[in-house]
């Protein structure tokens, strides 16, 4: 407790480590909008709530450190990721996805939580359970006499994250096949009627979300690290950004990645990197408890 | 045939079948103990997963809070519980008979209505949720317990603590979890089929099939809910109390909070068994538990790998479960009563029928 209060009167009297916090809070959070944008995706097209997301970026982030234990640069091994996320994303479509679908939820995320299992089981058995960090050979810069510092790792994330966000967003307005996936999101009926395939829509959308998660994987790899079991906290902070957020809000998913990015920066500053899974879940609590403060007015169940 | 006699008759073998397990196979004892709290698991999980509908993946939660009450109660009746977890690392601290028994017996029974208590507390919360928003929830309730004990330093925080130790020799030890564990598991299968036959088993049904119907019936949909928790929650933390003193070693998460093991089982063996039946969960436990002990070992390291595949394979393969299967393939034979829906297509989203002239 003593440490805590200590913690938060550092920051009351040097507001410029605010400032820090704030800076590494956002350059993290743009990644948590990258993958939170991608499960609101397929939540939204495909009413599927993939409890493996946090585990497909693990698998990206270690396909790139394992391509970087090569001696190829992180930046490189993102595009490798991605196909090959997209390649798993089809395969795991293929065989267990597009059969749960019709089903009710619950099944989705049963099956999900599964295939997370086997991701996070199997990549243990072949890397180990050591935290892994993919090199990228990038210096660090220090601003108001090193009380700030900005690594351009993560800086370099930060870009490359808002551009693929920019580039899902603009192939998504402007394609014929980004349209077909607003069209199903809309109305399935309605869109089957129109003549759109859904079921190659569904295929198309969750191998999309997987190329994202191995794109923000590799991200993850190079600004953070990775370790088989931390997809589970992924798939929950992404939780808890859409939740917050509301499915079908784009502004909101990536302004709620943004604020997790924040608040994690703060939350593990004042209690301590221990606490930092309890802090997610409680804040996932909080926020189901608040919608359901927000429901209550209309007499809703959460749904 | 009629269905009474038939039950009636499974009962009777059930409790021959449990009463003669351990004296017939003593070396397998704590192996068919483990069964009986995985039968235990999978029928508590069954009222709210199966009867009503409502998917948690937080059971576990009641588990781990019972056994930490139970430790608590045990311990605090004689010493100082602080003092005690700080001790017992470099000190070993003895219980004498008498102590021993009245703080199991008291632990156990303060597990059980503290987990009701909880039932009651988080009913408050849990029941706004929906579908998989309850499932998220209640599993972050269960995460959430693992992590704040494990922070705990009371009660041992992460390194746990070590309970007393049980007065007498190992094999009447085995003999007395066991009987424990059986008795309790053979009491909740009797009460269940009560309970299940009273007019509350018809009201979860109707919650389940349809909940805003079963409310516009005029079922007080709410308080039937919360009752359904706070019977999990009484005979979970029963469980958690008499396994904690069984294993002699309790510790948040992987012992009493172990949200991708024993959590998931529980819902692993209702859906093997056939969800929503008395029996499927029983059927389910006994065969996940005898195919989980005879295969385990043989995997070294993979079990978890083939944990996933099972989950995967019986989720989308075969969720009608066995007892399921059963009913209908001989339906005249097995289904006693009304069972329930199946859903063939997916339900529609609600922004569908939100919009004007939308689908339907």
């Amino acid at each position: 407790m003593q440490n805590v209060l200590d913690n938060i009167s550092i920051l009351v009297n040097a507001p410029i480590f605010n400032l820090g916090l704030l800076i590494d809070g956002l350059l993290i959070g743009s990644i948590f909008a990258l993958a939170a944008y991608g499960l609101a995706l397929v939540w939204g097209v495909m009413n599927v709530k993939n409890l493996a997301q946090g585990d497909f970026i693990m698998l990206g982030g270690y396909l790139t450190w394992g391509l970087g234990t090569l001696g190829i640069h992180p930046l490189f091994g993102l595009p490798v990721a991605m196909a090959v996320l997209w390649c798993i994303g089809f395969v795991l479509y293929r065989t267990v996805i597009s059969k749960v679908i019709s089903r009710d939820l619950f099944t989705s995320l049963l099956a999900t939580f599964g295939i997370a299992i086997v991701i996070q089981q199997a990549l243990n058995l072949t890397f180990g359970p050591d935290t892994e960090s993919a090199n990228a050979h990038l210096p660090t810069w220090d601003f108001a006499d090193g009380v700030i510092t900005v690594t351009a790792t993560r800086l370099v994330g930060f870009v490359c994250a808002a551009l693929l966000a920019i580039g899902v967003i603009l192939f998504m307005k402007n394609s014929r096949m980004g349209q077909a996936i607003r069209a199903t999101a809309q109305d399935v009926r309605g869109a089957r009627v129109l003549g759109i395939d859904t079921e190659k829509v569904y295929q198309f959308t969750f191998c999309l979300n997987a190329a994202i998660c191995g794109a923000a994987g590799a991200l993850v790899a190079m600004v953070w690290n990775v370790q088989p079991f931390m997809g589970t906290t992924y798939s929950i902070r992404l939780f808890v950004v859409v939740t917050a957020a509301g499915i079908g809000n784009l502004p909101g998913v990536i302004a709620a990645g943004f604020g997790m990015g924040v608040f994690e920066q703060f939350g593990g500053f004042l209690l301590g990197a221990e606490f930092q899974q309890a802090l997610i879940v409680l804040l996932l609590l909080g926020i189901l408890a608040f919608r359901q403060l927000q429901q209550l007015r209309f007499r809703q169940a959460v749904q | 045939m009629s269905g009474v006699s038939l039950q009636s008759l499974t009962y009777w073998l059930l409790a021959l079948a449990g009463i003669a397990a351990p004296l017939l196979f003593p070396d397998y004892t704590n192996e068919i103990a483990v069964l009986w709290l995985m039968i235990l698991f999978a029928s508590t999980w069954d009222i709210l997963g199966g009867q009503m509908g409502y998917n948690s993946l937080g059971n576990i939660f009641f588990f781990g809070a019972g056994m930490y009450v139970s430790a608590v109660v045990q311990i605090g009746m004689f010493y100082d519980v602080g003092m005690y977890t700080a001790a017992s690392r470099t000190t070993h601290i003895v219980f004498t008979t008498g102590q021993y028994f009245t703080g199991f017996a008291f632990g156990i029974l303060a597990a059980g209505i503290a987990a009701a208590v909880l039932g009651f507390v988080l009913s408050l919360f849990v029941f706004g949720l929906r579908g998989p928003y309850f499932a998220i929830g209640t599993l972050g309730v269960a995460v959430a317990g693992a992590e704040l004990t494990a922070s705990w330093d009371w009660v041992g925080a992460a390194s746990g603590i070590s309970l007393p130790v049980f007065p007498g020799d190992p094999y009447a030890q085995k003999l007395f979890f066991y009987f424990l564990l059986f008795a309790l598991a053979f009491g909740l299968l009797l009460f269940l089929r009560w309970l299940y036959s009273t007019r509350f088993g018809l009201a979860v049904n109707a919650i389940r099939d349809d909940e805003e119907k079963a409310e516009a019936m005029g079922l007080h949909t709410r308080t039937y809910k919360r009752v359904a928790l706070v019977i999990t929650g009484f005979f979970l933390g029963m469980a958690g109390a008499i396994f904690g003193n069984m294993t002699g070693f309790i510790e948040p998460r992987d012992i009493a909070f172990p949200t991708t093991t024993f959590n998931i089982f529980m819902v692993l063996m209702v859906l093997l068994g056939g969800k929503g039946t008395l029996w499927g969960p029983v059927v389910g436990a006994a065969i996940f538990h005898v195919i989980k002990e005879v295969t385990w070992i043989y995997f070294l390291g993979w079990q978890f790998i083939a944990l996933g595949v099972l989950i995967v394979v019986i989720v989308v393969y075969f969720q009608q479960g066995i007892v399921g299967w059963l009913i209908e393939t001989y339906p005249d034979r097995f289904s006693g009563r009304i069972r329930p829906k199946v859903e063939t297509d997916r339900a529609p989203a609600g922004r569908l029928a939100s919009q004007p002239g939308g689908a339907e």
